[in-house]
């Protein structure tokens, strides 16, 4: 019975390993050995080759090389990040209001609430990003309103668009359209953490002395951390390697790497290349988020 | 009313929607005293609590604290602290900062936080355990804490919400007087919520037994214990045998009150006349269970404060034993006999024939 319940468990847990596996892992070595190899034409030669007795690798490092040196590519990493940070912020300032009302809102409201959130996913992200560049266009519905308020020429003083009266295709309308598609990703978590919060925890704090204010930044922001976390990380992470929304609401400005991988792919035909870029990305993103979570199982670990 | 009232309620009023939770309360309470607000859950208990905190509003009714109205003041000004049924510890706070939180509000400099933390946790003894998050402390450590962190502040009043309430039997009962001296050696006023008479009993210089939102009696616990004043009373405090009659004599230093089965010769006067519907409350443990009639009745006192009858149950507790005693009419008389010898649980048994015999400074007579 015993070693029945021990075959059990490790079921379960081969499950979601075998998962990544086959469906992450693997294919990143697939991405990571095309990297490294050369390119004829239209064929990709392996870069293991027995012949004659002998065995010969070749790693072609070139591309990563290419990568550190050219300009265009760090920049393009570099705003790919800063695009993804400011997008993680503001869906976090717009959503923690929302998520937190949300969890105090009478019992009986929260489900609507919950659905209205959701409610956008009912229609096709890519419908919903195109009916942006209708409503920001001229004369679109947004950017009269944007405009009529006079909002377009502070945007432009901060550099968020060439000019009063241009909202499309800028860092403006790419921000608008990323911060409106993911923040439901932000609310969710959130939403689900401040609402299993005691709120005698506040009345705690009150009678110690502290008031609504206080007691929010000492009290309520400590502890929905695990959620602001993964909040910021479903934000973020897509939106490092987002490639629709900057082809549909980006400009020329806004070079993001997503983009240019699929230049590489599509309009160089460079799979090597290509896959060199995307190896790099995914290794931004995870090395980070892995020493993150690291240092965070050793602080739980070092708590208990 | 006292002059030296420290906290006053007067006619404190409370409603839910149109039900009364708090109805029409009024007490004087001294510096220095605990008093304890005892009755079962739903009796309005918590909600005075909750508004002498502050986190409810009175809907009528004044609290005023060292001659200070209390009525405008949130609870984060209130110059009283609470400990919170199940504690409220802040998790992700250490021991040492849960302490120093309250003192943090008032922006004391660093040295003082410290002095005064450190003080904290030596008085509940918690020393060693100031860098420890509260989820690794056992229940009665996180308990400490609670008091700790209340206190910190030196409060004018203490609220003490079911302080023992999340604690097993055992533990509860070494707690219960290890708070109460902390609670004496510190000398503040402290209000006390709680469901549970040996709480109540052994903590508090004053009970107000609560039911339905009103104070049924307020006094100290060995009044409210020996002298319940109504049948309500008697039953929520302890175990008690009632026994319906009516007044037979009414003389100035005794009564007799007869049930039925058992005349009482009670040695207090109460203001009644004869044929007066009266309950006569009487103690288990103040009655004595023997084999037989110890002496014959005294001629035209025939059978005062005693019953004969066959015993239905014995329940064998250690220190005491608990037998019932089925009398003649079916009744049942509840008799706690402490065990004083180590032979004398074994004495009686089921199905022996008993008398039980009691004194006339026994029983109380309750006229409501």
């Amino acid at each position: 019975m015993k070693e029945h319940g021990r075959g059990g468990r490790f079921a379960v847990i081969a499950v979601p390993y075998a998962w990544l596996l086959v469906f992450f892992l693997l294919p990143f070595l697939v991405v990571a050995k095309i990297s490294v190899s050369e390119m004829e034409t239209t064929t990709i030669k392996d870069i293991v080759v027995w012949k004659d007795g002998a065995l010969a690798i070749t790693a072609r490092i070139g591309n990563y090389l290419l990568l550190a040196q050219d300009d265009l590519y760090l920049r393009t990493y570099a705003s790919s990040l800063a695009y993804a940070a400011v997008t993680t912020v503001l869906c976090l300032f717009i959503g923690y209001p929302f998520a937190y009302f949300m969890a105090r809102a009478r019992r009986a409201l929260q489900p609507a609430l919950l659905m209205l959130v959701m409610l956008p996913f009912w229609t096709s992200f890519l419908l919903r990003v195109y009916a942006w560049k209708a409503l920001l266009t001229e004369h679109g519905l947004v950017a009269d309103a944007i405009e009529h308020v006079g909002l377009d020429r502070a945007l432009a003083a901060i550099g968020l668009i060439p000019g009063p009266g241009q909202l499309m295709n800028t860092p403006f309308s790419l921000i608008l359209g990323m911060t409106y598609t993911y923040l439901p990703f932000m609310i969710l978590p959130l939403y689900s953490n401040l609402a299993k919060m005691d709120l005698r925890l506040l009345e705690a704090a009150a009678d110690l002395g502290a008031n609504a204010w206080t007691a929010f930044w000492r009290i309520t922001v400590p502890l929905s951390r695990a959620g602001i976390v993964a909040g910021a990380m479903l934000v973020f992470i897509p939106c490092v390697g987002e490639y629709v929304i900057p082809e549909l609401l980006g400009g020329p400005q806004t070079q993001m790497i997503g983009r240019t991988l699929w230049d590489e792919f599509f309009s160089n035909n460079d799979w090597p290349m290509a896959c060199a870029v995307a190896v790099t990305m995914v290794l931004l993103v995870i090395v980070p988020l892995a020493i993150f979570s690291r240092n965070q199982a050793e602080a739980t670990r070092q708590a208990a | 009313m006292a002059d030296d009232a420290f906290l006053r309620i007067s006619n404190l009023v409370k409603e839910f929607d149109g039900h009364r939770a708090v109805n029409d309360v009024s007490v004087d309470i001294a510096k220095g005293e605990v008093f304890a607000l005892l009755g079962s859950s739903g009796c309005g208990k918590t909600t005075l609590l909750r508004m002498l905190a502050g986190f409810e509003t009175p809907t009528s009714g004044t609290i005023t604290l060292d001659g200070n109205d209390l009525a405008d003041l949130p609870p984060y000004v209130r110059p009283m602290n609470m400990m919170f049924q199940s504690y409220a510890l802040f998790p992700h706070l250490t021991v040492f900062d849960n302490i120093a939180f309250g003192l943090r509000r008032e922006g004391l400099p660093a040295a003082e936080i410290d002095a005064r933390v450190e003080a904290m946790l030596k008085l509940v003894q918690l020393a060693s355990y100031a860098k420890r998050k509260p989820h690794q402390l056992s229940g009665g450590q996180q308990q400490r804490v609670a008091l700790a962190r209340s206190l910190a502040k030196k409060p004018q009043l203490l609220l003490l919400d079911e302080p023992l309430g999340a604690l097993d039997k055992k533990l509860r009962e070494e707690t219960q007087i290890e708070l109460a001296g902390i609670i004496h050696d510190v000398g503040v006023t402290c209000v006390l919520v709680t469901h549970d008479q040996e709480e109540a009993m052994t903590m508090a210089s004053r009970i107000a037994v609560m039911s339905e939102g009103r104070f049924l009696q307020v006094g100290p616990p060995a009044e409210i214990y020996e002298t319940p004043a109504t049948r309500f009373v008697a039953d929520f405090i302890g175990n008690v045998n009632l026994m319906d009659g009516s007044l037979v004599v009414d003389e100035a230093d005794h009564v007799v009150v007869d049930c039925g089965d058992v005349r009482h010769r009670i040695g207090h006067g109460i203001t009644g006349t004869r044929g007066m519907p009266v309950t006569v409350a009487l103690r288990p443990e103040k009655i004595r269970i023997r084999r037989d009639a110890l002496t014959s009745p005294a001629p035209g006192d025939s059978g005062v404060n005693r019953a004969h009858g066959t015993i239905k149950e014995v329940a064998y507790f250690g220190s005491f034993t608990v037998y019932h005693l089925q009398m003649a009419s079916g009744r049942v008389l509840k008799i706690s006999q402490s065990n004083a010898e180590r032979q004398q649980g074994a004495q009686l048994t089921w199905g022996d024939s008993a008398w039980a015999t009691w004194t006339d400074l026994s029983p109380v007579v309750l006229t409501q």
